[in-house]
């Protein structure tokens, strides 16, 4: 069942831009990101936007729907009346480059100040052994598709632009996060969250947990367990008397601060 | 380097850079490649043309098979060669199966030292699934999502070793002095601005081809960049008529058409049926795998438990055959409501299971087709997945016919035959990414640096603006979709010679109308401008498809012949040989005999 749809689609670039509108056919069973590709191949041939997979799998086509962040291939027409306008604006926390396409390497920058896995030696075969139970906690942060939607909607960066150099984002948290869950890893590095990357800046207000599309739990599993862990070594003064008496929570155990 | 930082000199002028080896693409073997030649002391740098970890391998989902032995101790490289040899129908280059069987293990295990979290074995070691056309359970996977698992890990340790990536930058010429590499040129998409690159060593890992096709699990970027820069370059391609159809791509609603549904449904139990409700695969069990394919529907539910006394169920046959079959079902008028066939896995297994093994499949199915999995079964058909077929390379090196250019991953051809084996792609990136970087780097730092010719960059930037120059002409997408629709209608699954020679005759006029392209807009990020300039790609390599196919008079693995429906013995001991031809515009066609196996190799397929 074809029908004309009303779009209102930002249209600019770095030096400013506006709301344009257009009137395309979509179909049953289409996605935002359809209606946009047909108005490129139709309408306006050199109307920016970055996609991959189209699939939900890539993480490249983010961008705000009707105002909230939102994967556009996985944002289904039928979410919407027929008869309301969709608007499609940049993601706004990174600096427009063209029409829907923003300059997300804030990201890769972070990405580059961050850590890296560090595992002591294999098993004496070669291979390595874990737990289905303890490389699950993990998993759930790599689920990732690095779509940058929790980054856009924080609200320590997204209106926020002194401090995009000392907070790394919910993306980034999650790493950290995952390293210091993983079976095998031999780095602590709770030091660096809080310092480095500005784990402290977040207030757990759980936006990033709302529009991520895979779901990760990125409050509640990564930033928050990653707060405790934090906490402990710094502050807590049972810690620091059981440290003091050998008692003490052995989870940090064989890892070397970095 | 991220691509994002906005010039002023956006509209003119040229960048430059100088490196030992140059990697095109940052998938999975462009990455391995990448940290195998930084890791030789190359200075090294990655070019792609999308965001880093964007690449097609994250959309890879059941695994990566490797003879880890974890599940089955009775697996060996041995076996996973003949297996590989098997499904490729014996047209593989056997020393490429065979390092590729050697050595993926220990790349499975090196992901892990690199921060990697496989799914496990109760005993903790890396957990092994069940695929089409192996032995053993064989696959290292995390979920159905393992192309992601493997696309960060590798991407992490790029950035961790500090290697230099140039995003959403395409190269669309290989430089050369005499008869060597001597460079790339290409645009950043961002700005329009030209990029030249100095080095001796340009590894292509640019995937593959789907995108000239119409129902494709491929990408926008799966253009043939890496098969058409490496003709233009002088190198040759092979193979290139063996296009892998997956057998179960989505087929509702239309815009996901052709979206993957991985292998692994049918690997962890799930099974195919027509809308009469019949198991029909055992209908379909060729004679060359009749005698370890279970005949029985006992048989077949009882291999996933015990793969001693039982044989395999029919829906695991090497993708080819699967295919075949279901386009087959639906010719004949028993296809589902949307054209499709039926993928059943709610009836075999409990909703736990199914949300447990087949997350992404859960997901896709409920966002996209408001399909529940766990409770009804799914509507799939044939979804143009793979080119086995690219550009011919020594097998130990990856070096193509021209010195300093390799070649890796999907975009090189030989290590899969006639049919790629599920989950032989992701080793086979790693395997002979590694391979590639290595011999890059070591091509790179011996002997005197090329010089790139500054007329071939000034006719490469005329190349690249050809399409603002032109007035009143047609739109590229309008021509691509035309493309894809011939490719689709004239080169697919089934073929015969009226079909191809048509295909041919088609593919004449699109490059016709391909040279009068006109683009809208400007430089900056425009996607008209890219498609244009990736639609010459397409060209050239569905040419290459269309003209082998109609070349090779027989059917075997990823290529079927209406009017020669059998395999012919003489026409699987010689591959077919593509080279661009004297005007530059069209291809070359020669035959050439497959290398020889060893005899301790033959022997693999004798005592069984």
């Amino acid at each position: 069942m074809a029908y004309d749809l009303k779009m209102r689609v930002w249209r600019g670039d770095a030096d400013g831009g506006d709301l344009t509108d257009y009137t395309v056919e979509v179909s049953e069973g289409e996605v935002v990101l359809d209606a946009l590709h047909r108005l490129q191949a139709t309408q306006t041939g050199d109307l920016a936007i970055r996609w991959n997979c189209k699939a939900g799998k890539c993480g490249s086509c983010s961008a705000e729907i009707n105002g909230r962040p939102r994967l556009m291939c996985m944002t289904r027409l039928s979410d919407f009346e027929p008869a309301e306008t969709i608007t499609v604006t940049p993601m706004r926390t990174f600096p427009v480059i063209r029409d829907l396409v923003t300059d997300v390497s804030f990201n890769y920058e972070k990405a580059k100040e961050l850590p890296y896995a560090e595992l002591g030696p294999r098993d004496a075969d070669g291979k390595r052994r874990m737990m289905q139970v303890d490389v699950e906690r993990g998993q759930e942060f790599r689920k990732c598709i690095e779509c940058y939607l929790c980054q856009d909607v924080c609200h320590v960066v997204r209106d926020h632009e002194d401090n995009k150099q000392h907070f790394a984002g919910p993306r980034f948290f999650i790493r950290y996060a995952e390293l210091d869950m993983h079976p095998l890893d031999t780095h602590d590095r709770r030091r660096l969250a809080q310092d480095a990357a500005g784990l402290g800046m977040c207030n757990i207000t759980k936006c990033c947990t709302e529009v991520c599309p895979e779901g990760i739990h990125i409050t509640d599993n990564g930033i928050i367990p990653m707060k405790e862990r934090v906490v402990d070594r710094k502050y807590d003064p049972l810690v620091w008397l059981g440290n003091k008496i050998g008692l003490r929570n052995k989870d940090d155990d064989g890892r070397t601060e970095v | 380097m991220t691509g994002n930082e906005m010039s002023p000199e956006a509209r003119g002028g040229m960048e430059r850079h100088a490196y030992d080896v140059v990697v095109i693409g940052a998938g999975g073997a462009g990455l391995r490649a990448a940290i195998a030649a930084h890791e030789a002391g190359a200075r090294t740098a990655v070019v792609c043309k999308s965001l880093l970890g964007k690449a097609h391998t994250v959309m890879a989902e059941g695994g990566a098979a490797a003879a880890l032995g974890n599940r089955w101790p009775e697996d060996s490289w041995q076996v996973h060669f003949r297996d590989t040899m098997r499904g490729g129908k014996m047209l593989n280059n056997w020393r490429m199966a065979q390092l590729h069987a050697q050595e993926a293990p220990e790349r499975v295990l090196e992901l892990e030292d690199w921060g990697a979290l496989f799914d496990r074995t109760e005993d903790g070691l890396i957990s092994q699934r069940d695929f089409g056309g192996h032995k053993y359970a064989r696959l290292a996977h995390v979920g159905d999502r393992t192309g992601l698992e493997l696309i960060r890990t590798l991407q992490q340790r790029t950035v961790q070793l500090g290697v230099d990536v140039f995003m959403e930058c395409t190269v669309t010429e290989v430089l050369k002095e005499g008869g060597r590499v001597a460079g790339a040129f290409g645009y950043w998409r961002e700005t329009g601005r030209f990029i030249t690159f100095e080095a001796p060593s340009v590894i292509l890992a640019t995937g593959g081809i789907g995108k000239s096709y119409k129902v494709t699990s491929n990408s926008w970027e799966y253009t043939g960049d890496g098969h058409a820069l490496a003709l233009r370059a002088g190198a040759s391609l092979i193979n290139m008529e063996f296009v892998q159809f997956h057998p179960t791509g989505m087929v509702w609603p239309p815009s996901v058409k052709g979206l993957l549904v991985t292998e692994s449904v049918r690997g962890d139990g799930g099974i195919l049926r027509n809308s009469e409700g019949k198991r029909f695969m055992f209908d379909y069990i060729p004679d060359f795998f009749r005698a370890e394919t279970a005949d029985t529907e006992e048989e077949a539910d009882a291999w996933y438990e015990d793969k001693k006394n039982n044989r395999r169920p029919p829906e695991l046959l090497p993708r080819d055959e699967v295919a075949r079959a279901i386009n087959s079902e639906i010719k004949a008028g028993r296809g589902s409501p949307h054209g499709g066939i039926f993928l059943d896995i709610a009836s075999r297994r409990d909703a736990d299971y199914i949300r447990k093994r087949l997350p992404s499949m859960y997901h896709q199915f409920k966002e996209l087709a408001d399909v529940d999995i766990t409770a009804e079964p799914m509507e799939i058909g044939p979804t143009c997945h793979y080119v086995m077929g690219g550009v011919e390379v020594d097998p130990d090196t990856q070096q193509s016919a021209v010195a300093g250019l390799y070649a890796a991953g999907e975009v090189s051809g030989g290590m899969h035959g006639s049919n790629r084996l599920g989950g032989n792609s992701l080793s086979d990136l790693l395997v002979f990414g590694k391979r590639a970087g290595e011999a890059a780097a070591a091509h790179a730092t011996s002997g005197p640096r090329p010089a790139v010719d500054e007329a071939d960059v000034k006719a490469a930037q005329a190349d690249a603006l050809a399409p603002f120059e032109v007035e009143g002409g047609e739109n590229p997408y309008t021509i691509q979709h035309d493309l894809q629709q011939s490719m689709n209608d004239l080169v697919g699954i089934i073929r015969t010679a009226s079909e191809l020679e048509a295909s041919l005759a088609a593919l004449e006029q699109l490059k016709q109308r391909a040279a009068g392209m006109v683009v809208e807009g400007h430089r900056q990020y425009n996607p008209g401008w890219h498609l244009a300039l990736d639609l010459h790609n397409m060209l050239l390599v569905s040419e290459c498809i269309a003209r082998a196919a109609l070349a090779r008079q027989e059917s075997r693995g990823g290529h079927t012949r209406d009017d020669f429906p059998g395999p012919d013995p003489e026409w699987g001991a010689k591959n077919l040989v593509l080279s661009l031809d004297a005007t530059g515009a069209g291809v070359d066609i020669a035959e050439k005999p497959l290398p020889a196996m060893p005899d301790e190799l033959k022997q693999l397929f004798e005592d069984k």
